[in-house]
């Protein structure tokens, strides 16, 4: 009996217990994206091309390239739910520069430079005056989406200088797209600065317990603020990649990504209430993601039955762990109760 | 007396929405005239309506982000009931649409009650089932306003005491939701629930079948919803109420409810969900662009959450509560 009391007593970390007792998460995704392969293959005999291949991976990296940040912020028991209209915002203010005939360097920097000014505006809002993020990005959210509207209205922003269209269909190498290149080399980034510096171990510490992080010295608002900052950047870089293939700027652009990104951040194993998760468990979770979406294409399974299946899954990897402990308990209360 | 209630947030809210209102007013006399009021009030129902259902579940610590997905499937659901069987009494099509909601509801509240995991997760998720679901029931096809029968778009119409049933079913809702959360033990069991949950444990409170009725609630609104927003809009489609979630939960924090549970009255909502009202059909008479209208409303929201903050009615709360308290209910 004692044992089940001190499980049950962890704070927060409940989740990542459970997911324990799945061997590893990780694990059963790589084995969740593998049967997805073999069933596709089978399915299509399309499923296996190269350039195909290549081509699902536009469905996906865009998101891919927020969901990074945005796990070690959920990671830190923040969210941010702005950064559909961060994308935005930064893909209308790039559109207006492109208008003024900005060269192509120009209009890239200004993406980040906004994704990284609202990122910081929602930090500030958050730190400054404790107020809880989600409030906080609600609002947001209309408002970076709402100033692009005030900006172009129903207008279409068009006129990208040449060569900015590298960002989002140019290849680096064979099928191997500039997006996709970008996505592998900022999953490393993150993976080493969640799981391999200070930085990262601060950022579990604060998802655990804020309060005695603080206590232990950890600069946590200064620490949430540069999370805040970050998601904005990597919004700003997948506003450029989106923006850049789309070739197309409007005020409803990326709606609604916002909890498509959730989504495979918690599909990745990341406890909605902070202090777990892991960068491999995210990337596993957009390759599971866009390789389901893609085999139903090839299907010709509509689109909105997929956010059914992606809602599903949600549910399932989060009640799953819950059900099994549930069940483990009641078979040792069984057991105590014969004895 | 008067002092309090003029310090208070609601009277604060409640003069800032009449300032505006009467500003408008000013600029064109029209916008104040009864009629118009009415027609305000009535624009602004079902606003109302769901902002109440998730006042209730924000107050348990919780979120649901599945309410405009109810709204869409539920709605789908009435219109395809009426379209095949035009004959059916409308009694029996709004016993369905509440049925119907509250089944959704009930769905999102037993995995918060039963499972415990984060409200948040379930309802995104909820929220791409339900909207999917109305996609498979409908196939993409709209159900248009001569596929509805008359009674189907003429009830909300109807008009008593020159307003429309529909702003009189808002009206009823918000009567039975002051007097619940006023002077009822169930109404009160959801501030107890939200504000301190270790502590309505002790004395009794069933923390998690509080929130189910809080997703129960939510759900059966706006499964009411569905058929009036379909009704009132005489067409029925995948997309309907798209992103209307975020409109709800808005209303709900310009109202003054605490999103971290415990906080908020059923006056505040009202005049947040009015606030939003007003603002949207206040722009275009001011001639204000209606593209202006999304930023407003976002910064509206920003300014009554940091004003909520800095009143510092809150921190002594923060401080107190033990970040193990949910722990220690689940462990019971």
């Amino acid at each position: 009996m004692d044992t089940t009391i001190k499980k049950s007593a962890t704070p927060d970390s409940m989740f990542t217990s459970k997911l324990q007792g799945l061997l590893r998460w990780e694990s059963f995704l790589v084995l969740i994206v593998f049967l997805v392969c073999v069933m596709n293959s089978y399915l299509s005999p399309y499923f296996l091309d190269p350039w195909n291949l290549s081509d699902a991976t536009f469905n996906f990296t865009e998101k891919a390239l927020i969901a990074l940040p945005m796990a070690m912020l959920i990671i830190a028991k923040e969210i941010d739910i702005s950064v559909a209209a961060i994308i935005s915002l930064s893909s209308t203010l790039m559109g207006l520069v492109a208008q003024m005939g900005a060269p192509v360097y120009a209009v890239a920097f200004v993406g980040v430079l906004a994704g990284a000014a609202c990122g910081l505006f929602n930090g500030v809002l958050v730190t400054r005056f404790k107020i809880p993020s989600i409030v906080v990005t609600i609002g947001t959210m209309s408002l970076f989406r709402g100033i692009s509207y005030i900006l172009l209205g129903d207008q279409v922003v068009r006129d990208y200088p040449d060569g900015f269209e590298f960002f989002g269909q140019g290849y680096v190498y064979w099928v191997f797209s500039f997006e996709l290149v970008l996505f592998a080399f900022f999953a490393l980034v993150f993976y080493w600065l969640l799981h391999r510096t200070t930085f990262g171990r601060y950022t579990y510490a604060i998802g655990n317990n804020p309060t005695a992080s603080y206590y232990s010295g950890i600069k946590v608002d200064k620490h949430r603020l540069i999370l805040f900052t970050l998601v904005g950047v990597m919004s700003g870089v997948a506003s450029i990649l989106l923006t850049s293939r789309l070739g197309s700027t409007r005020p409803s652009i990326a709606m609604g990504w916002e909890l498509s990104i959730i989504t495979m951040v918690v599909l990745g194993g990341v406890s909605i209430l902070g202090g777990s998760g892991t960068i491999a468990g995210v990337v596993l979770a957009v390759i599971l993601m866009g390789l389901v979406t893609f085999g139903m294409g090839l299907l010709n399974i509509p689109g909105i039955v997929m956010t059914i299946i992606v809602g599903v899954m949600l549910i399932t990897v989060v009640s799953l762990p819950v059900l099994i402990t549930m069940y483990k308990t009641s078979l040792k209360r069984k057991e105590a109760k014969a004895l | 007396m008067l002092k309090r209630l003029i310090y208070s947030r609601e009277g604060v809210l409640s003069i800032i929405v009449l300032t505006m209102f009467f500003g408008v007013g000013v600029i064109s006399p029209d916008f104040i005239s009864l009629s118009n009021s009415v027609s305000i009030f009535n624009d602004t129902s079902i606003l109302i309506m769901l902002a109440l259902g998730q006042m209730l579940v924000i107050l348990t610590r919780c979120i649901d982000l599945s309410v405009a997905a109810n709204v869409a499937f539920t709605g789908m659901f009435v219109a395809m009931v009426n379209q095949y069987f035009p004959e059916l009494h409308m009694a029996l099509l709004i016993f369905l649409s509440l049925f119907i909601g509250a089944l959704l509801g009930a769905i999102n509240g037993l995995f918060v009650w039963l499972l415990k995991v984060p409200s948040i997760v379930i309802t995104l998720g909820t929220m791409s089932i339900y909207r999917g679901a109305t996609f498979l029931l409908s196939d993409g096809a709209w159900v248009n306003s001569h596929q509805m029968s008359e009674s189907f778009i003429g009830l909300p119409r109807y008009e008593i005491l020159s307003m429309p049933v529909l702003g009189w079913m808002a009206v009823v809702t918000i009567v039975l939701f002051f007097w619940a959360m006023k002077f009822s033990v169930w109404g009160r069991n959801f501030y107890s629930a939200g504000g301190n949950p270790m502590a309505a444990f002790y004395s009794g409170v069933n923390v998690g079948k509080v929130q189910f009725y809080a997703f129960l609630v939510s759900g059966t609104l706006s499964g009411l919803c569905g058929y009036l927003w379909v009704s009132r809009f005489a067409v029925a489609y995948v997309d309907v109420a798209n992103g209307f979630e975020l409109q709800v939960i808005a209303a709900c924090v310009i109202g003054g409810v605490s999103i971290v549970g415990g906080l908020g009255t059923v006056v505040g909502c009202v005049i947040g969900a009015l606030f939003i009202g007003v603002v949207n059909n206040a722009l275009p008479i001011i001639g204000v662009s209606p593209f202006w209208q999304m930023a407003i409303s976002g910064l509206v929201i920003i300014i009554a959450v940091i004003a909520n903050a800095s009143s510092g009615k809150d921190k002594a709360r923060i401080i107190l509560r033990n970040p193990n308290a949910n722990d220690e209910i689940r462990a019971n």
